[in-house]
Order: C-alpha cells, then structure tokens, then sequence
C-alpha cells in the first residue's frame, strides 16, 4: 500500500499535468461550443428554411453518431483531404462541434421556453430583435439553460478522455502511460477517476452559484 | 396640448381602411374601418373571439394583417405586405404606439423601475440618471414610487398592470391601446388599474380601449365600438351606445351584462 501511494505521488505531476490538457480542453471545447450552438439554435428557431434545415442535419449528425468516430474523422480521416491536424486542434475541434450539437438543442429549449408576451412587451417599445434577445431573452432562457448546460459540461470533461485515442496527453492518456511503466494498473485509474471526480464536482459548484444568481428575483416558495 | 385644438385638426390620429385579418381559412376581421380623433378615448366592445383584441394587435404590428392600411400619425402600414418587409415603418409605428396587455408581460428579472426604464434606455437612449428620473416619476403617477425596487413577482396583479402602464407611457407614445387591461385581475384589483387609466383619459391621451368593463367603457370613453364576427356592427358616443343601442346584435350583448356587477371605480380626485 506504501508503495502505491509513493507511486501515486511520484505520478502526481504527470497526472496533474493531464489534467491541465483535460481543463483547457473542456474549457475552450465549451465556450467555443456555445458560441456555436448559440448560432445553431438562433438557426433552428429562424422561419428561414435555408438556415433551419442545415441546422437540424448537423445536430441530428452530432448526436446520432459516436463522438469517438467524429475524433478519428477529424484525426485520421482529414489528412486525406491534404488537412493534417496536429493531436490538440484536432481534439479542440472535434470537441466543439460536438458539444455545440447539444448546446444549441439546450438553447433552442430554453430560448423557446420564454414566453412570447415578452417577445411582444419588448417589441411594442421599440426594442429591436437583438435588443430583445440580449436583454430580454437570454436572461431568461439562461435560467432555464443552465441545469442542462452543466449537465452537457460536466458530459464533456470526461469525454476529453476520448483524446487519448489521439494522442493528446490529457489525463486519461497520462494515467494510461504510467500504468505502462509500472503496472499499477488499479491505484493508478483510480487516482485519475479522483481527478474527473473532483473537476466534475467544481463545475456543479458553480452550476449552483449560476443558478442562485440567476435565480435572485424569483420569490422562494 | 389643448383638447379642442387637436380634436379640430383635420386628420384623424388613427385611420383604419379595409382592415382585413385571416388565420387560416378564418376571418377574423372582415374589413374594418376605424377612425380615431387625437384626444379621442374609444371603448372597443364585443363577444370573445369577435376580433376585437385581433384588431388592437394589428394597430401595433403584433398581428400581420391581410388587407387594407393602418395609419398611425404619419406612419402607414400597408396590411397587403408581410410585416418583416416594413421593418423601419413597424417601428416608426411602435415608437408612436404604447400597448397595455392583458398579462401585464412586465420583464420578470427587472424590477419594476428596470422595466420602465428598459424603453428609455435602449430605444430612446437616455442617461441612467434620466432615465431613473423619468422612471420614478411615472412609477409615482401609477402610486407604485414604493414598488419601485420590487421584482415582479413580489407585486400583485394590479400593481404588476399599473407598472406596465408606467412602462408604455415612458415612451410617450401618441396613442395607447389597452388590451382588456383588468380581465387577468382579482376582482377587487380592477378598480385600481381602471382609475389610473381614467387619469390618462382626462389628460387627454388618445386611447383605444378593449374592455368587459361596460360601466368604464361608458364613463371612459368618449365613444364606444361593438365588433360582431369581425365587423364593427354599431359605434358612437358612449352614452347614447350603451343607453340606446340602435341595433338587435348590441342590444342582445349589452343585456347579458346587465344582471352581471360591474365594478365601480374609485372615486379619485
């Protein structure tokens, strides 16, 4: 048991190292996801048949294929086409557009789950549609977005562990190459599965202290 | 702004030709001709589904029309086109118009101060501090100047509608139309919401009123509209309306009010 605790502490560095990939990664896959899915589900909800329907081919694309495929599409099957992608853009990209597919279907609910009176309320003072959406709409729909938004976060920081498979040094692929090493195959998963667990845990922290904020002018029953 | 002047200028504040409304196969208005006088305070009356709240929506653009114009001050909206090709006059149209709805539709996650000064910073692009200036001002003139830091939610129905009227008036819009403005309040809230708009009507401002509210209607307005299945069936000056209504379809619709209380309005003076 000393033993593998020495190991453990020996492979902190590495690991923790993984896990900055593994951050960085969720991070920018995220944001970048939703700024994107913010334009798929404004596309979505458009009445302009040329946006909507492209809008519900990718989504339907994203969520009915295997993130684990669209990884290798974009890692091995790209540089066919002369597009060679070194292992972190690739999983950079791979990562957004995929979370940007569930993001948009989290915004399009949410953004459609606001009533219409304030669409109009808004209207009949003037307030020009993107008024109305910054202004109006979003703080709402982010009420209701936020529960779900976490959820496809929390989703998203573990299936960084997909970029193992292409070689980028996250986590997972950190513990994966120490276990080689070492043969301590049990302590070492474990030591990873800790550091998701408690990345995980942080982002539900901050999915509570959204949602008191966002929260604030509803009345407590 | 002196009554008798603007009453005796020559065009009419509000001018409705031909109005035409479908949904689907449904006629909803079959062609409605409406004048309204700067100053003017017209009641709009009629059974559910007559296409009296189809008809307001339309004056703001909130409905698409099928046929026939719209014409608010200098801004005409051709009904024959689709609204998204007349961007620029809809909001000149919606700049001249405030609108007051059954549900208040106040902005929830604004208090009622925010929600007044929404409008006047946005669209008319005050300073904060004007804006806050302007707002508690007319927050005092609804009786809310206490609620004004109170999100929506914490104020009761006559408040929430009050504070709306508030957040129309802002705009100083030339004309305000009023969508049954008490039908989503307690009985014993109507009485608070109609005397505020009773003050607006004896400053003068040129109102369009959809109500169920006969004994306001009456007192209100200087003129009164009876629209049947899409079609203004009977106007003129309230009192003679609601005394002597000259055809069967008002007369039979004005008496399945009579047996029904009316509430009565605060005196306020």
């Amino acid at each position: 048991m000393d033993a593998e605790i020495a190991l453990i502490w020996q492979s902190a560095p590495f690991l923790l190292r993984g896990a900055l990939y593994t951050i960085g990664l969720s991070v920018g896959a995220m944001a970048l996801g939703l700024i994107l899915g913010f334009f798929i589900a404004l596309a979505r909800l458009s009445d302009i048949r040329a946006l909507v329907l492209p809008a519900r081919i990718y989504v339907s694309f994203i969520r009915g294929t295997p993130l684990l495929v669209q990884l290798f599409i974009i890692y091995y099957g790209l540089p066919e086409f002369g597009v060679t992608l070194s292992p972190i853009p690739s999983a950079l990209i791979g990562f957004t557009l995929s979370v940007a597919g569930y993001n948009s279907e989290v915004l399009r609910g949410a953004i459609g789950a606001v009533d219409r009176g304030q669409w109009e309320a808004a209207a009949v003072i003037g307030m020009s549609w993107s008024q109305t959406l910054r202004r109006v709409i979003l703080p709402q729909a982010s009420r209701t977005a936020l529960p779900p938004l976490a959820n496809s976060f929390i989703a998203l920081v573990k299936d960084t562990s997909l970029a193992a498979t292409i070689q980028v040094p996250e986590l997972f692929r950190e513990a994966q190459l120490i276990t080689a090493r070492t043969f301590e195959i049990f302590a070492m998963y474990i030591a990873a599965a800790l550091i998701y667990w408690v990345l995980s845990s942080l982002l539900a922290a901050l999915q509570s202290a959204l949602e008191r904020q966002a929260n604030r002018h509803v009345v407590r029953r | 702004m002196s009554f008798d002047a603007d009453v005796a200028s020559p065009s009419p504040m509000i001018e409705v030709r031909g109005l035409v409304k479908r949904f689907g196969q449904t006629e909803i208005l079959r062609g409605i001709d409406l004048m309204v006088a700067r100053g003017e305070v017209v009641a709009v009356i009629g059974p559910s589904g007559s296409g009296k709240t189809t008809l307001l929506r339309c004056l703001d653009g909130l409905e698409a029309a099928n046929g026939g114009t719209i014409r608010v001050g200098d801004v005409t909206i051709d009904g024959t086109l689709p609204l998204a090709r007349q961007r620029p006059v809809l909001r000149a149209l919606r700049m001249r118009v405030g609108f007051v709805f059954q549900n208040f539709n106040l902005f929830p996650h604004r208090t009622a101060l925010e929600n007044v000064i929404e409008g006047l910073m946005v669209v008319k692009r005050l300073t904060r501090r004007d804006a806050l200036a302007r707002g508690r001002a007319l927050l005092a003139r609804v009786g809310l100047e206490e609620q004004a830091d109170a999100y929506p939610q914490r104020l009761s129905g006559g408040q929430q509608q009050r504070a709306a009227i508030a957040r129309a008036l802002a705009m100083e819009p030339e004309v305000i139309l009023f969508d049954e403005p008490t039908s989503a309040l307690d009985p014993e809230l109507v009485g608070e919401v109609l005397a505020v708009i009773r003050d607006l009507a004896r400053e003068h401002h040129t109102m369009v009123i959809v109500t169920h509210e006969m004994n306001f209607a009456r007192e209100v307005a200087d003129r009164t509209i009876f629209i049947d299945g899409g079609a203004i069936v009977e106007q003129g000056e309230s009192a003679a309306l609601f005394s002597a209504p000259q055809e069967e379809r008002t007369r039979r619709f004005l008496g399945k009010f009579l047996d029904r209380p009316n509430y009565i309005v605060p005196a306020k003076e």
